[in-house]
C-alpha cells in the first residue's frame, strides 16, 4: 500500500485482511486491504468476477466478512454517521417498478423525513442533473436501460451523501452522455466533497476521474497495485493531453499484469 | 388491430350461441323429457317467473360470498404481514392454516353447524375458512418475494420495519395478493354453496344452493337448472370483477396488465 501512516489513522473506509466466502464455497475475495481518506475519489479496477461489487457490499455493511474488518470511520459512532451517509448505486438498476421516476428518487428523502416540498424541489434538481426532467412522471419500465441507470444516480444524489458508492454506473450509456456525467461527477466531488469509490472497466474513465486507482487481482480478488493519480485539473485538455495518456497506459499495463499473474 | 379485438367478442359469444342452439336442437327434436333436460327458453322463462324465490336465495349467497371473502382478504392479509415479521411467527401458524385448508368443508360442516346455532354464521365460517388460505399462502409468498436489493437499499436508507412494509413490502406483494383474490373469489362461492348443501339450511334465509336441492327433490328441473344457471353467472361475474380489479390495480407497471410492444 502506498496510503501512508497519516491517511490510514485518517480513512474513512478501511478494509483489512478481508476475506469474502459465499454459502456456496466461491471464494470471492481473500487478503484485500485498503483504505480511503475522506474526499478522495477512488476507482476500482479489475477483471469481472473479481470481487469489486462485493467489496462495495462490504463497505456498505450489506453483507459481512468472512474474515478481516471493515471499519468505518474511527469510532462506532462515526461507523453509524457514515453508513447513514452512503450513497449506493448498484451495477443493477434496483428501480421500484411500481413507482414513477420522480417516486422513486423522491423514496430516498422520503425515508429520511425530508418535508414534502422540499422532497419535490430536490428531485426535480437531482433528475435535471441526470437529463430526466421530462420523464419524471415515467415509469421504469418505459425507460432504457441507460436512463434506469441515471434514475438510480439521481437516487444516489438526491441524498446528498458523504460516501458515494458506484458499481459501474456510466457502463450502460454513450459516450457523449457518459463523458458529460464524468464532468458532472467530478464538479459535484469538488463542491460537495464527497469520498467515492467507483467501480469501472474503463481504464480511461478511472484514471480521468480518480485521485487514485486501484487494480484487483481476478477472483479471489485482492488489491495489487495502488496508483496516485495528479490533479491536473479534469479537462477535454486533459483528456487528450500526453501524460493522461500515458497515466492510462500504465493503468492498463497494470491491469494486465494483474491478469497475467493470475493465469 | 381492430379486427382482433372484434374477433376477441365475436368468437366466444359465437360459440356459446351455437352451443344453446344445440342444446335447443337436442331437447326439441330428439323429444327429451323436461325433467331430465329443459330447453334453454324454458329455463330462462323459469328464472323469470320463480324469481320471487330464486331472487332472495340469489342475494343470500352473494352476501355470504362477498361476507367470507372480505373477512377472508382481512385475515389472510394481516396473518400474511404478522408471519412476515418473524420466521417463528411463520412456524408456528402455518401448520394450522395448512391443515384447515387440507381438511374438506364437508367434512368441516357438520361439526361447525351443530356448535355454532346461528347457520348463517356457520356458513360465513366454513366459506371463510375455503377462502382464507389462497389468500394467506399467496400474500405470505409476495411478502418473500421482494428484490433483495431493493431490501438493501431500503436498509441502506434507514427505513423503519413500518415504512418498508408499506412503501416496499406491500406494493412488491401486490399482484401476488391479487392472485390470491382471484383464486379466492372463486372458491368462496362454490364453498359457500358445498357449505349449505352440507349444512342443510332450509326456510327464508336459505340461499340458491338450498333452493336448488328442493327442487331437485321435487323433480322440478327447470328450476334446478335456472338455479344453476344464477350460480355459474355469479361465478363468472366475480371471476370478472377480481379480474378486471387486478388489471386496475397493475396497469402501470407489472407485465401481467401491460400490454406487450410489438
Ligand atoms: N450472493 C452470491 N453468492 C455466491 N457467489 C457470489 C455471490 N455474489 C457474488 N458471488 C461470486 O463472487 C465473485 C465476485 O462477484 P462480484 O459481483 O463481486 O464481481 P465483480 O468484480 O463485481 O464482477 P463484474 O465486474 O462482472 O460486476 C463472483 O465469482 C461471483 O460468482
Ligand atoms: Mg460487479
Amino acid at each position: 500500500m502506498t496510503a501512508g501512516g497519516a491517511i490510514r489513522a485518517a480513512a474513512i473506509v478501511r478494509l483489512t485482511s478481508v476475506a469474502k466466502t459465499f454459502a456456496n464455497g466461491v471464494r470471492a475475495l481473500d487478503g484485500v486491504d485498503l483504505s480511503i481518506a475522506p474526499g478522495e475519489f477512488v476507482s476500482l479496477l479489475g477483471p469481472s468476477g473479481c470481487g469489486k461489487s462485493t467489496i462495495l457490499r462490504l463497505v456498505a455493511g450489506l453483507s459481512s466478512p468472512s474474515a478481516g474488518a471493515v471499519t468505518l470511520g474511527g469510532s462506532p459512532e462515526e461507523a453509524a454517521r457514515i453508513r447513514r451517509e452512503i450513497g449506493f448505486v448498484f451495477q443493477e438498476p434496483t428501480l421500484m417498478p411500481w413507482a414513477t421516476v420522480a417516486a422513486n428518487v423522491g423514496m430516498a428523502l422520503k425515508l429520511r423525513h425530508v418535508p414534502h416540498r422540499e422532497v419535490q424541489d430536490r428531485v426535480a434538481e437531482a433528475l435535471a442533473l441526470v437529463g430526466l426532467d421530462s420523464f419524471a412522471k415515467a415509469y421504469p419500465r418505459q425507460l432504457s436501460g441507460g436512463m434506469k441507470m441515471r434514475v438510480s444516480i439521481a437516487r444516489a444524489l438526491v441524498a446528498r451523501p458523504k460516501l458515494l458508492l458506484l458499481d459501474e454506473p456510466f457502463a450502460a450509456l454513450d459516450e457523449i452522455t457518459r463523458f458529460r456525467l464524468n464532468d458532472d461527477l467530478v464538479r459535484l466531488w469538488h463542491e460537495f466533497r464527497w469520498t467515492v469509490l467507483f467501480v469501472t472497466h474503463s481504464v480511461f474513465e478511472s484514471v480521468y476521474l480518480s485521485s487514485r486507482v486501484l487494480v484487483m487481482s481476478p477472483r479471489p480478488g485482492r488489491v495489487v497495485r495502488d496508483m496516485a493519480i495528479p490533479d491536473a485539473g479534469r479537462s477535454e485538455a486533459w483528456r487528450m493531453s500526453p501524460e493522461y495518456n500515458a497515466l492510462a497506459r500504465e493503468v492498463s499495463l497494470a491491469l494486465h499484469a494483474a491478469m497475467a499473474e493470475a493465469a | 388491430m381492430r379486427r382482433t379485438a372484434l374477433l376477441s367478442v365475436l368468437v366466444p359469444v359465437g360459440v356459446l350461441a351455437l352451443t344453446v342452439l344445440a342444446w335447443h336442437l337436442v331437447v326439441t327434436l330428439g323429444d327429451v323429457e323436461t325433467y331430465d333436460l329443459p330447453a334453454p327458453a324454458l329455463v330462462v322463462e323459469t328464472l323469470f317467473r320463480d324469481w320471487s324465490i330464486l331472487g332472495p336465495a340469489l342475494w343470500v349467497t352473494l352476501k355470504l360470498t362477498f361476507t367470507a371473502l372480505a373477512l377472508a382478504v382481512v385475515g389472510g392479509v394481516a396473518l400474511a404481514v404478522l408471519m412476515a415479521q418473524s420466521r417463528w411467527i411463520a412456524l408456528a401458524l402455518y401448520p394450522y392454516a395448512v391443515i384447515l385448508q387440507v381438511t374438506p368443508v364437508v367434512a368441516l360442516a357438520p361439526i361447525i353447524v351443530t356448535r355454532i346455532p346461528d347457520t348463517q354464521t356457520a356458513l360465513l365460517v366454513l366459506a371463510f375458512v375455503v377462502a382464507f388460505f389462497p389468500i394467506l399462502t399467496n400474500t405470505a409468498q409476495g411478502l418473500r418475494s421482494v428484490d433483495h436489493n431493493l431490501r438493501d437499499w431500503f436498509d441502506l436508507n434507514g427505513a423503519g420495519r413500518l415504512r418498508r412494509l408499506w412503501h416496499l413490502e406491500a406494493p412488491s406483494a401486490l399482484p401476488y395478493f391479487l392472485t390470491g383474490l382471484r383464486i379466492a373469489g372463486g372458491i368462496a362461492l362454490i364453498a359457500a354453496v358445498v357449505a349449505e348443501f352440507a349444512a342443510g339450511s332450509s326456510g327464508a334465509g336459505s340461499g340458491l344452493a338450498f333452493r336448488l336441492f328442493e327442487a331437485q327433490y321435487r323433480l322440478n328441473t327447470p328450476r334446478v337448472f335456472a338455479a344453476l344457471l344464477l350460480l355459474a353467472i355469479t361465478g363468472v361475474a366475480i371471476f370478472a370483477l377480481t379480474s378486471l380489479l387486478s388489471a386496475w390495480a397493475l396497469r402501470n407497471w407489472h407485465e401481467s396488465a401491460v400490454p406487450r410492444d410489438r
